[in-house]
């Protein structure tokens, strides 16, 4: 078994994983971590499988940095909503988002009360 | 672009342009919407004239427009789209008239007014249709301008009415939908043409043109009100009367009924459709939707309501004669759907001049009208009597070539049809006449709107139409080979048709 | 006059990405809820390029430009095709009504603006720029790129409403699109392991030839990535059964964000397994065909099912969307011409324009009904007619392109792809589009009977009185949205299908 072959194995479980973890898990900080696992699984694929009889490709590389950084900002994306949910309803578990197990029943998606709310969320 | 592409296009403009500007007018500026509407409908008028006097001289009339590859809109003028413009136009600039009269002070007249321009507009695009197409863009339109006049009102009965209609109508618009698709993509294209063009696709796909044939019919069944896809009509008598009248005399059942017969006669033709075996069953279904509604008219009690499944009986007359294989059923067809439009609108005109001068809106409470409102019962009863056939009438020439068709045929049993749907048109029209002239009037009326004053007894503007269109229904009756007549007109038609010489 | 305009195009490759990221930057940095009138003045622009860049694209063919000079593969190939700037067109087109619609709906009160609108410049101008890089990239790594940078954004929008349900959505949305690109990437790294490139035009033949060797171990990791790439692309587009996002996401934002969203986002992730499906991935996907037909058919039913029940009229336009999407899959296995002669792409194109223009138009009248009424139930609407006639106007037409009636752009589409469905002998799939119309009928007119209703005249005057002031011009934008995707069935048809036709992409 080549070295390449075993990172990419290694990455593409890495990927399962968190794809498991982003689509079961509760806690939503949870989540963003299995959202990370899963990115760098994917990232491990890339590199990994691109080392054409050991010398490096360098495309790839640049490919990955560029992930990276789309990664973080996905990340702190989803930090920032995490706390803004958790001042708002005080919690942080994925219940929150009511029905989602049925999509259509998608209640308490009342109008924004704009000047009440947006004050709340201010904090991120 | 030449004049000859102009004029189709002008007349169709001639009442969607004003119908736009009314949507923007506000409510207050009544002079001005009645001016554009007017002057709409006389343009109108004007513009079919100058048409029909250049087909007269030879002149060919057509316009096209390339919406995608292989898909025109095509509009053209002929002699069997312009005896329906004709009837339209003139019925038109009545129901305008009236309209006007009768939705004095009455709310959202921009409204309405601009929905009423569209569906004259509509209706005009579906008479010049020169490919299934364009029909069925323009017969959408229809249904999609009327549904706001049904539901006019703006009352519980109205929203129901207007559902009703359109549920109706829009399931009809798939089967024309499906069933013209289907059509193009055996023949790839769908353009009428004198005697059908169905015929080059046999042998070969009976099956499918039975199927399409069902289609099409079906779709515009809907709107022609064949038992059993008259549902609608009676529901939507919720309308106001003017829009009553458009639905019943100058667009909507029309419209079917004038699809019916281009499909019979342009798309499929006579003698393909009567090869596949599918004019007996068309005769059929008419002839039993002709006695079905006749039957249900004796038992309302509603004035309106008794019209309308009048009409469901009336409009299978013409598909009637459609059916009939043979010239002289294809002339009583096409004539009965100018005298039907004629004498329908009467009534209408003369229902709604009862409800809105007395409140009267049932039969039993109309005991002695005559007496109050002479004209307008006068006019009445010369269009009912033209709908039993009585001698002079209009609907008497209709009926006798429509005999005289069905014998020719040799479907004698729609002899024996037509006259049970007379007896019947008798035994429905008679007591109300009766009652009208004979009986007493009661002491007090329902609602007296308006008041008379001297002959005039009720709003000149509602008065005026019915007298005029009840007269044209004698006139068509006394003169029927005059040059200008529907008759002459459809007989010209069904020569071409059955290539004969004209009579 | 033409051949000035027709010069601007290669410029506009560029620019379209530029322009929209210089104007958000600004808007940002200029503050909360500023910047509208520099984002509707740059839209402008951007719609003026747009037009340039197709009718240059109509004239001579696809347009390259290496950006920053540095070509492929280390540099960054935009590329736009007939499919392209027909896309381009309609985010520029919808864009620029539905700015100033939003500038008027944020921006009620004078110089106060909405706190809802607060962020939403600088959002949707990244947005714009995700979405228009997305339509001109040539690489499958730059398409992740620009997939994300479209996600992110429309989080921040869904967000932007404020609300804790709000939240809740976007929080939804985020995850739902994260595991989409994610699976996304982990194709695309898969193939550059497999190929060696993420060039499209490179992979084509490769992908070709290696599937066409039998047992060849490349062709059996292509199909793998090909089937991560397209279900996470199909998540991103919210196809039945992975539409459980969007209705929230939607329904709860600011009626300008659910109309971008509605209108364009989904559809870039559309476009997108669109182009790889008939594109790169054909030898492997083709049999696989049937799928995402059956679920397009699926959301058709499902979507229209939902909309007609939905209790909440923005609910209710969100569930249409779910169904209107099914549309945009229906015509996979149809590869070919029809008895039109249009193709199957051209006419998922349009389809896609004329939904994209009549959402808008939709969202934006739901949006201005909820604002007028301040209440968002289906049943609030009763008597609109009397108040909001223009608006009600507006939902009409939209309604109408949506039904697929005459004479909008959606009847022409709906018109075609059954033709192309009946030549090719699908009946059941003309049968599911006729479906579609109906049950869109039924929920459209749901509301359109309400609207007529009369109401008592004090009910009237209570309404009147708390009743909250749409500026005209936010009305008059819906109404240009919805009558330009009527207008675009009589006269859009024909050269929009010439553009994508014309220029030979995607099917044969």
């Amino acid at each position: 078994m080549s070295s390449a072959l075993l990172y990419a194995i290694a990455g593409v479980l890495l990927f399962a994983a968190g794809a498991a973890g982003v689509v079961m898990l509760d806690h939503l900080l949870r989540r963003v971590l299995a959202f990370n696992i899963m990115g760098s699984g994917a990232c491990l694929v890339l590199v990994g499988l691109a080392q054409r009889s050991g010398i490096p490709d360098p495309v790839p590389q640049a490919m990955v940095l560029t992930g990276i950084v789309v990664a973080v900002a996905a990340t702190g994306l989803a930090l920032a909503l995490i706390r803004r949910l958790h001042a708002q309803t005080g919690r942080v578990d994925g219940k929150g988002e009511e029905g989602r197990d049925k999509g259509e029943t998608v209640a308490g998606l009342t109008l924004p009360v704009p000047q009440a709310v947006a004050g709340q969320g201010r904090d991120d | 672009m030449t004049t000859n592409e102009l004029l189709p296009l002008l007349v169709l403009l001639s009442s969607l342009l004003p119908g736009l500007v009314i949507f923007a007018l506000p409510e207050a500026w009544h002079g001005l919407r009645t001016t554009l509407n007017l002057f709409g409908a006389v343009a109108k008028i004007v513009l079919v004239g100058l048409l029909l006097a250049g087909v007269q001289a030879g002149e060919v009339y057509g316009f096209r427009h390339v919406v995608a590859p292989g898909l025109e809109l095509v509009f053209k003028a002929d002699a069997l789209g312009l005896l329906f413009i004709t009837l339209s136009t003139v019925l038109w600039l009545f129901t305008t008239l009236y309209a006007i009269g009768y939705l004095e002070e009455a709310p959202h007249r921009s409204r309405f007014f601009g929905f009423f321009s569209l569906c004259v507009t509509a209706t005009v695009g579906i008479a010049m249709a020169g490919n299934l197409f364009t029909f069925f863009v323009f017969y959408e339109l229809l249904t999609l301008a009327t549904f706001p006049l049904v539901a006019h009102r703006g009352t519980p009965d109205a929203k129901r009415g207007a559902t009703v209609y359109l549920g109706y109508t829009l399931v009809g618009g798939a089967a024309l939908l499906a069933g013209i698709v289907w059509l193009e993509s055996l023949a790839h294209h769908t353009g009428f043409t004198h005697g059908g063009f169905v015929a080059t696709l046999l042998p070969g796909n009976e099956g499918g043109l039975k199927a399409i044939f069902v289609l099409l019919i079906a779709g515009v069944g809907v709107k022609a009100a064949i038992v059993p896809l008259h549902g609608w009509l009676p529901k939507a008598m919720v309308a106001p009367a003017p829009v009553s009248a458009l639905l019943h005399a100058v667009a909507v059942v029309k419209a079917g009924a004038f699809g019916i017969v281009r499909i019979v006669y342009e798309v499929f033709g006579v003698e393909t459709a009567q090869a596949l075996g599918l004019l007996t069953p068309l005769a059929v279904i008419a002839a039993i939707t002709i006695v079905w509604g006749s039957l249900r008219a004796l038992f309302q009690d509603e004035l309106k309501k008794r019209l309308a499944y009048s009409t469901v009986s009336q409009v299978s007359y013409i598909v009637l004669g459609t059916a009939l294989f043979g010239p002289i059923g294809t002339i009583g067809g096409l004539v009965h759907l100018v005298h039907q439009g004629v004498m329908k609108i009467t009534l209408f005109f003369a229902a709604g001049n009862f409800a809105e001068t007395l409140g009267i809106h049932k039969i039993s409470e109309m005991d002695g009208v005559g007496r109050r409102m002479p004209l307008t019962t006068l006019a009445f009863s010369l269009a009912a009597l033209g709908m039993m056939g009585a001698p002079l009438t209009a609907g008497a020439v209709s009926k006798a070539w429509l005999g005289d068709g069905a014998v020719a045929a040799n479907m004698g049993w729609a002899v024996w049809v037509l006259t049970a749907s007379s007896l019947l048109n008798a035994a429905y029209f008679l007591p109300i006449l009766w009652r009208a002239w004979v009986r007493k009037a009661p002491t007090r009326w329902p609602e007296e709107h308006i008041v008379r004053r001297g002959f005039v007894e009720t709003h000149w503007l509602l008065l005026i139409p019915p007298l005029f269109t009840a007269a044209l229904t004698v006139l068509f009756g006394l003169l029927p080979a005059d040059m200008a007549s529907p008759l002459s007109w459809a007989q010209m038609i069904a020569g071409r048709e059955y290539l004969l010489p004209q009579r | 006059m033409t051949e000035r305009f027709v010069m601007l195009a290669p410029l506009a490759l560029p620019l379209l990405i530029l322009l929209p990221l210089a104007w958000a930057a600004l808007a940002f940095v200029l503050g909360a809820g500023r910047g509208s009138r520099l984002a509707i003045a740059a839209a402008a622009v951007q719609l003026v390029l747009a037009f340039a860049l197709a009718a240059a694209v109509m004239d001579g063919g696809p347009l390259h430009h290496a950006a920053g000079g540095w070509g492929a593969p280390l540099g960054i190939d935009l590329v736009a095709d007939g499919l392209a700037a027909a896309m381009l067109l309609l985010t520029q087109a919808v864009a620029l009504p539905l700015f100033i619609f939003a500038r008027g709906y944020f921006h009620q009160d004078g110089a106060h603006p909405d706190a809802a609108g607060h962020h939403f410049w600088p959002l949707a101008g990244f947005l714009v720029a995700g979405m228009n890089a997305l339509y001109l990239s040539e690489d499958i790594f730059n398409l992740y790129v620009t997939l994300e940078l479209v996600g992110l954004a429309a989080v921040g929008l869904v967000a932007s409403g404020g609300g804790a349900a709000q939240t809740a959505a976007a929080l939804r949305y985020l995850f739902a699109a994260l595991l989409g690109s994610g699976a996304y990437l982990l194709g695309v790294a898969l193939l550059y392991g497999a190929f060696g490139s993420v060039s499209m035009v490179t992979l084509t033949p490769l992908i070709a030839s290696a599937s066409a060797s039998a047992g060849a171990e490349a062709a059996e990791v292509a199909l793998i990535a090909a089937l991560l790439m397209v279900a996470g692309l199909l998540m991103k587009s919210a196809l039945f059964p992975f539409h459980f996002w969007l209705p929230p996401a939607h329904g709860g934002a600011p009626a300008p964000v659910s109309a971008l969203l509605s209108a364009l986002v989904v559809k870039a992730s559309i476009y997108l397994v669109l182009r790889l499906w008939l594109g790169p991935l054909a030898p492997l996907l083709t049999p696989l065909a049937w799928l995402p037909t059956l679920l397009g058919a699926a959301a058709i039913l499902w979507g229209s099912w939902q909309a007609i029940h939905a209790e909440r009229l923005k609910l209710l336009v969100a569930y249409s969307t779910v169904a209107q999407l099914g549309y945009l899959f229906l015509a996979l296995p149809l590869v070919g011409v029809g008895s039109t002669g249009a193709s199957a792409s051209a006419i998922v194109t349009l389809q896609a324009l004329a939904h994209g223009l009549a959402k808008a138009a939709m969202f934006a009248a739901a949006g201005i009904i909820i604002h007028a009424t301040g209440r968002d139930r289906v049943d609030d609407v009763a008597g609109i007619a009397e108040r909001l006639p223009l608006t009600l106007f507006t939902f009409a037409l939209a309604g109408v392109s949506l039904m697929g009636l005459p004479p909008s752009g959606g009847f022409l589409a709906k018109w075609l792809l059954i033709d192309l469905a009946m030549a090719r002998g699908h009946w059941p799939l003309a049968a599911v589009i006729l479906a579609g119309g109906l049950l869109a009928a039924i929920y459209i007119f749901r509301v359109l009977r309400l609207a007529f209703l009369n109401l008592p005249e004090a009910m009237i005057e209570a309404e009147h009185h708390k009743a909250r002031v749409v500026p005209r011009s936010a009305e008059w934008m819906a109404f240009a949205l919805a009558a330009a995707s009527v207008l675009l069935g009589l006269f859009g048809g024909l050269p929009l299908l010439q553009l994508v036709d014309g220029v030979g992409a995607g099917t044969p």
